[in-house]
């Protein structure tokens, strides 16, 4: 197991390497602007973009500014800072850091216990009117675009601009740490949203994996035994029927945390995906490298952590 | 002596998109404590379906079940499921044939003896159900049971975990055991052992055994009765000598006939039954084995035959041919004779009508 862990991390670090050479990479071939440019203000005189590309090391090499970049975050763990307003980029991040683990943790809050009594209640009760609804609502729920979605629910149900007030808008967000009622309230329409498509596809996937255990033989030798019904469901079917969601789960929120783009962006949250949208608008290439950098650290570790609880939930996986 | 199991008329048909699965079809028997029965058939005769409606394993499910299955005076089939639950797994436990898919692959062994034990002994502390566990494991014959408790299923072997399913089906004692194909899955070797164990356990435990088997093998050495099922009904049902001895249904010779054996001649060619078994959706007209048999008349396609007693033999038989027919055809095959010989002897028809 600890071999295994090991080898699994050195793994994780040459796919970093490789995830951050790509970005440089796709960076320089398909630039979304000049940075020393953009910086330089309105009209700038030529040497005035020459004196900034010099000083922000981009007259360099691309392979040399790769490894520079490199040194830095090894030694230092710095992810260089924004041509756009000069803060470290790591401080950006952590700065933002909490308003995505906010929306993400609470928007797989909401559809796990969206998506946990829907497909039990779809897989026990298959093809009664109750299944065929919530399967029909989850299907149009994965259709939708989370950003089509999250526009027609601010149109719909925002305090500002909606037709009914019931949840704050767009733009609201509020530190846990300053108030944690407004807080709550600023991201329920976000969580709502965001995890709308989730929720159906987990209470797809949990019918799917739930009546496939049912018919498994040790389902029917537990009930042999004598077993109530509910024990048979929950002690021993969805045991072997959420080990596979574990695995989806951890990865999803792996991706989530690295920045959720569109529903960020749509509701003004000040996030890590935010960032992330900003700093490719101001071709900010330290910020989309931190972003994106950090995104992928959040993938892989989510990857390796499944593969490890895997270990614990399924007694027959082994590593050696 | 009231019988322990008495089952009455029982039907059971599943309604599917392709039309209704007539899978039990008026099936009657019974089972006295202490003996064994033995259910005899092909894949899809209705036998394992039988079984699992007496355990009440085929409520739900889109099944229509009538008839009785009564258990010690007690209606198995029209009792509540509370009530039933307390049956099952207590006074009436089931195995299954595939030891390898029946224990939940998650837990240990060890806890999925003790729940059985603990869900009708609710009284149970952990440290007695734990200790019930070990001593049924060492009861099945696995060495250093208790040390084994904490092993999952994937560390067993074949034999080991199905001796882990009837150490599980019988830790509550139960009165009826139903052992559905307890040792197809296992290799031949394995089997005899698990059939000692059961005969065993039967003898110390005085329970009632119906053994669900298409090996007629199984049957001569365990049964004291046998009923052979075709089609969803019992087409012969008798003490196991006579059927054995002098069985009367041409599809029971058909099985007699496909049993391999240390005895005969290595270059004489088993006899299969030719066909294959029936559609339980859309069933022959008549007599249901009629387009597989070879001593079949034209008015078998039309009438049904009716299971009924042999006249100057104990069991009992659902066949069409007359008694004097039947006994000079099984007289010819048993003594060599092929199908198309003895038809020919008895019945005078080169090919059959």
């Amino acid at each position: 197991m600890g071999r295994y862990i090991i080898r699994r991390l050195l793994w994780v670090v040459f796919l970093l390497l490789v995830v951050s050479a790509v970005t440089f990479v796709i960076f320089y071939t398909l630039p979304s602007g000049d940075p020393a440019a953009l910086r330089a203000g309105k009209s700038p005189d030529p040497s005035v973009i020459a004196d900034i590309r010099h000083s922000l090391g981009l007259d360099r090499p691309v392979y040399v500014q790769y490894w520079l970049y490199l040194k830095q975050i090894v030694l230092h763990f710095d992810f260089g800072f924004s041509y756009q307003n000069s803060q470290p980029v790591r401080q950006q991040i952590f700065e933002r850091l909490p308003a995505t683990a906010s929306l993400a943790i609470g928007a797989v809050v909401v559809w796990m216990l969206v998506a946990l009594p829907i497909g039990v209640v779809s897989a026990v009760r298959s093809r009664s009117i109750v299944d065929r609804l919530s399967m029909g609502g989850a299907l149009i729920a994965i259709s939708a675009p989370v950003y089509w979605l999250a526009l027609v629910a601010l149109y719909l149900f925002s305090s500002d601009i909606g037709v009914i007030h019931i949840f704050k808008g767009a733009g609201s967000y509020v530190p846990f740490s300053d108030s944690p009622s407004q807080w709550f309230s600023s991201l329920l329409l976000p969580w709502l949203v965001l995890a709308a498509s989730f929720a159906a596809f987990y209470a797809r996937l949990l019918r799917s994996n739930l009546l496939e255990t049912l018919s498994e033989d040790y389902i029917r030798t537990a009930r042999a035994k004598g077993l109530s019904e509910r024990t048979v469901i929950w002690r021993h079917a969805m045991r072997s029927a959420v080990t596979p969601i574990v695995t989806i789960l951890g990865l999803d929120i792996g991706i989530l945390l690295g920045g959720t783009i569109l529903t960020e962006t749509v509701f003004n949250i000040p996030g890590i995906g935010r960032l992330g949208y900003e700093a490719i608008i101001n071709s900010d290439l330290s910020v989309i490298q931190g972003t994106v950098l950090f995104g992928a650290f959040f993938i892989v570790v989510a990857n390796l952590l499944v593969d490890i609880a895997y270990a614990f939930l399924d007694p027959r996986v082994t590593y050696s | 002596m009231t019988p322990l199991l008495e089952v009455d008329q029982l039907k059971v048909e599943f309604s599917t998109k392709d039309g209704i699965v007539h899978a039990v079809d008026g099936v009657s028997l019974h089972i006295e404590q202490g003996k064994t029965l033995g259910l005899v058939g092909e894949s899809g005769s209705g036998k394992s379906v039988t079984g699992l409606t007496v355990m009440g394993l085929t409520r739900g499910r889109g099944a229509d079940i009538v008839g009785e299955a009564r258990f010690d005076g007690r209606d198995l089939v029209s009792m509540g499921s509370d009530e039933l639950r307390t049956l099952r797994g207590n006074d009436v436990a089931m195995i299954f044939q595939d030891p390898l898919s029946s224990l939940h692959p998650y837990y240990k062994i060890g806890r999925q003896l003790a729940e059985a034990y603990r869900t009708h002994h609710p009284k149970a502390s952990r440290a007695e159900a734990r200790d019930r566990s070990a001593e049924m494991l060492d009861l099945v014959g696995i060495s250093d049971a208790r040390a084994r408790l904490d092993a999952y299923p994937h560390e067993f072997s074949g034999g080991m975990r199905q001796r882990t399913m009837i150490a599980m089906a019988l830790i509550n004692e139960p009165r009826l055991l139903i052992a559905d194909e307890p040792t197809t899955a296992l290799d031949v070797t394995v089997q005899a052992q698990i059939l000692e164990l059961i005969s065993r356990l039967q003898d110390e435990l005085g329970m009632a055994v119906i053994m669900i088997t298409h090996d007629l093998g199984v049957v001569a050495e365990l049964a004291d009765d046998v009923a052979v099922m075709y089609a969803g009904r019992i087409v012969e049902y008798g003490p196991t000598e006579t059927i054995f001895a002098a069985p009367q249904h041409p599809y029971t010779w058909g099985l007699l006939g496909s049993i391999p054996r240390l005895t005969t001649p290595r270059d004489e060619p088993l006899l299969p039954i030719p066909g294959r078994p029936p559609s339980l959706i859309n069933r022959p007209s008549g007599c249901h084995f009629h387009p597989r048999c070879p001593y079949v008349q034209p008015s078998h396609r039309e009438i049904d035959p009716m299971l009924e007693p042999i006249p100057g033999e104990p069991g009992k038989v659902a066949c069409l041919l007359t008694v004097e027919e039947r006994r000079a055809l099984w007289a010819r095959l048993r003594d060599g004779a092929t199908p198309d010989e003895a038809r020919a002897a008895v019945l005078g028809q080169v090919a059959p009508a």
